[in-house]
């Protein structure tokens, strides 16, 4: 083997400096894991995988319905269904990789408490699968889209962009979730409250252009419209604008939750087999 | 040989908490506390924390200091709560130490449970390679050891079936399975073949000697005293967080089984204890002569003289004598009902009485030894009436035969060879 005499040494309080390589060597396990989230998931259900379908699309016809038809709320010049799935699309890999993360450790609790990997892995794959889902979901966008004849410009070529900020924003959010989640169990019960009140908070429903101009860098400061404004203006293409200074403060608003989410969960990663 | 572990003034420290019944803390009592305390201070500002008294500091090891020899089979033994399993934590960084240090040289795999991250819902080929992934392999090497995992495990029937369905002892058998084929340097294992049927049990000592055969260095918790001195070429002892006693299984083994006395005499007083109905006031071994030795050889009988003080009769007395060698394989066991002739605990007259129990000669063979005595009875209250355990112990010679103390075997009986005619 070729890693075969590399010493290793555990001291109290000391920073590992093997922690980055470590998660290099078990990136299977990030595989294995989503894998294991994804095969158990539609286990014993009757209608399988259709639930990754069913699932947006109801809240779809819902919104449309509500803020559509009933309150009559401007679409920016696309279909009101397409302008509704472009930014279902980024809230629900948020809110199901947010809450997924956010409890993974302690429904992996056994694991922690009897194997060694580091555990930035668990919270992870819980992502990781939430962006499976966001597959299944975009190729029902593409169909809906060729339905309404939408068809997107250069500015798509940018959708990878704004994915991985909802991906940082996910993963930062569900870190200090987790973190938090292993001492105090409160926090399981400020999960659906937030994924609850975020789809209302958040622009998926609505056009963000329905909130008045003086509101709209505080409204920004919810990072998740920076997010679906970026999908909107990516997909959508025609007359959707982007307010760059809200996206600017949106982006640093998410890459703060990132760092500091990454950081507090190292901090207290060591303790977490002691006190799950 | 190379240091594959080295463990240096290694502490780990507990906070046991009495007052918080919950495994976990909630945010309502951190803020209700903090809440209460700061209401406190300001009644009193210059009273001291009375919270301390609800928090217990609880040392599960402290200033332990080691090392272990690469290629070594260590066995790590102690009583229940002595720290066996927090120290396999701390190696296998589930955990880390409060103080002081470790150093270890090579890839360690931990095995401190069987079936680590199965999952029920998942068929059994899912899972080997979910657990393979979990215990530290990468998918190309579970798909290469995936036929000899399953031939190990002996469900080749049913690796597409969820492990929900699966009796225990297959479910243990594919978990064992698994973590047997890992290639580390080092291999931690905590007490996991407790499980599995017997043939199974010897099945993974056999893999797991092989492991240590393959030059990879070994560390086994155990309570199963024949299996650590089978497998383990040192030992360490660990007491109340603290080693005990480092160092060949055999004199370790030996040390714990006594339970901290340096060594068993082959006579014994026990002081009056009025709450026994009765009670062995003393034993000691005696030879045909009627002297009290401690060295026997096999062609002598060896006398048990049993001193027993009956404060109340107790109809259905019965006595059990253990013989064991040190390493805790039992040899031979009697039952004061065994034997229809002789004198029977069944109701002793009130008062002192002695009893003998004789094992002939050429019974054992050469070797240590360690009698185990206990005094039960169905009918007393007390199923125990009195279990003074482990006491005596005495040494065999074999001086006749023709191997003499070389001679091999539990037994020294002599065996007639004969021709006959047909």
């Amino acid at each position: 083997m070729t890693e075969s005499v590399k010493e290793l040494v555990i001291e109290a309080g000391r920073s590992e400096r093997h922690y980055w390589k470590d998660l290099w060597r078990y990136r299977e396990l990030f595989y294995f894991l989503a894998w294991r989230d994804i095969l158990v998931r539609y286990k014993q259900t009757a209608i399988g995988v259709a639930w990754a379908v069913i699932r947006p699309v109801l809240t779809t016809v819902v919104f449309v319905f509500v803020f559509g038809k009933l309150a009559k709320l401007p679409s920016d010049g696309v279909p009101y269904p397409v302008l509704v799935f472009a930014a279902q699309l980024p809230w629900q890999f948020f809110a199901n990789a947010f809450a997924d993360a956010g409890n993974s450790l302690i429904s992996n609790a056994n694991m922690i408490s009897k194997v060694y990997f580091p555990r930035l892995v668990v919270p992870a794959s819980a992502v990781i699968v939430g962006l499976v889902d966001f597959l299944i979901s975009a190729v029902m966008l593409v169909g809906l889209m060729m339905w309404y004849g939408v068809v997107p410009d250069w500015r798509i070529v940018t959708l990878p962009l704004f994915l991985a900020l909802a991906v940082v924003a996910a993963m930062g959010a569900g870190l200090w979730i987790a973190a938090l989640n292993v001492q105090y169990r409160d926090f399981r019960y400020i999960i659906p409250f937030v994924v609850q009140f975020g789809l209302y908070i958040s622009p998926v429903g609505f056009s963000s252009a329905v909130v008045p101009e003086q509101w709209r860098l505080l409204y920004s400061i919810n990072p998740m419209v920076g997010v679906i404004d970026g999908f909107r203006w990516a997909i959508l293409g025609g007359e959707s604008q982007l307010d760059w200074i809200g996206m600017v403060l949106s982006i640093m608003l998410v890459l703060v939750i990132g760092i500091t989410g990454v950081w507090y969960f190292r901090k207290m990663e060591k303790r977490f087999a002691d006190v799950i | 040989m190379t240091d594959a572990i080295v463990v240096e003034n290694l502490s780990k420290q507990y906070i046991i908490r009495h007052q918080t019944r919950e495994k976990y803390t909630a945010l309502r009592d951190v803020l209700a506390n903090g809440a209460k305390q700061f209401v406190r201070k300001l009644a009193h500002p210059f009273a001291k924390r009375e919270n301390d008294a609800t928090r217990e500091t609880f040392w599960a090891l402290k200033d332990l200091s080691f090392t272990i020899k690469q290629g070594d089979r260590v066995g790590i033994i102690g009583r229940n709560g002595a720290g066996k399993s927090t120290l396999l934590k701390i190696l296998s960084r589930i955990t880390e130490p409060s103080s002081g240090r470790i150093k270890i040289r090579g890839r360690v795999s931990s095995l401190l449970e069987v079936g680590t991250g199965f999952h029920p819902e998942l068929t059994g080929r899912e899972n080997i390679f979910l657990n393979g992934a979990i215990l530290g392999m990468g998918k190309a090497e579970i798909t290469r050891k995936f036929d000899e995992i399953v031939a190990f495990a002996e469900v080749e029937k049913f690796l597409d079936t969820p492990v929900k369905r699966y009796s225990s002892g297959m479910y243990v058998r594919l978990a064992f399975a698994v973590a047997a084929h890992l290639e580390p340097e080092i291999l931690i294992v905590d007490e996991v073949l407790a499980v599995g049927d017997a043939q199974f049990q010897k099945k993974c000592l056999g893999k797991m000697e092989e492991v240590g055969k393959e030059g990879r260095t070994v560390l086994f918790v155990s309570h199963n005293m024949g299996v650590i001195s089978q497998l383990c070429m040192t030992c360490v002892w660990l007491d109340k967080g603290q080693i005990r006693d480092i160092g060949r299984t055999e004199s370790v083994v030996n040390a714990y089984m006594l339970n901290g006395q340096s060594s068993l005499s082959s006579e014994r007083a026990f002081s009056d204890d009025p709450k026994k109905l009765a009670q062995l006031k003393r034993i000691s071994l005696l030879d045909s002569k009627g002297n009290v030795v401690q060295k026997f050889d096999c062609d002598s009988s060896i006398n048990i003289k049993l001193e027993i003080h009956v404060r109340k009769q107790l109809p259905g007395l019965r006595g059990y004598l253990g013989i064991n060698k040190p390493d805790g394989t039992q040899v031979l066991m009697s039952d004061s009902f065994d034997a229809a002739t002789g004198t029977a605990l069944d109701s002793l007259p009130v008062g002192m009485n002695t009893v003998v129990v004789t094992i002939p000669p050429r019974t054992l063979g050469h070797g240590e030894y360690m009698v185990h005595i206990g005094l039960t009875s169905r009918l007393a209250d007390n199923f125990y009436v009195d279990s003074p355990g482990t006491v005596c112990g005495f040494t065999l010679d074999d001086f006749t035969s023709q191997r003499g103390n070389r001679r091999a075997g539990f037994f020294s009986t002599l065996l007639p060879w004969q021709r006959i005619e047909i």
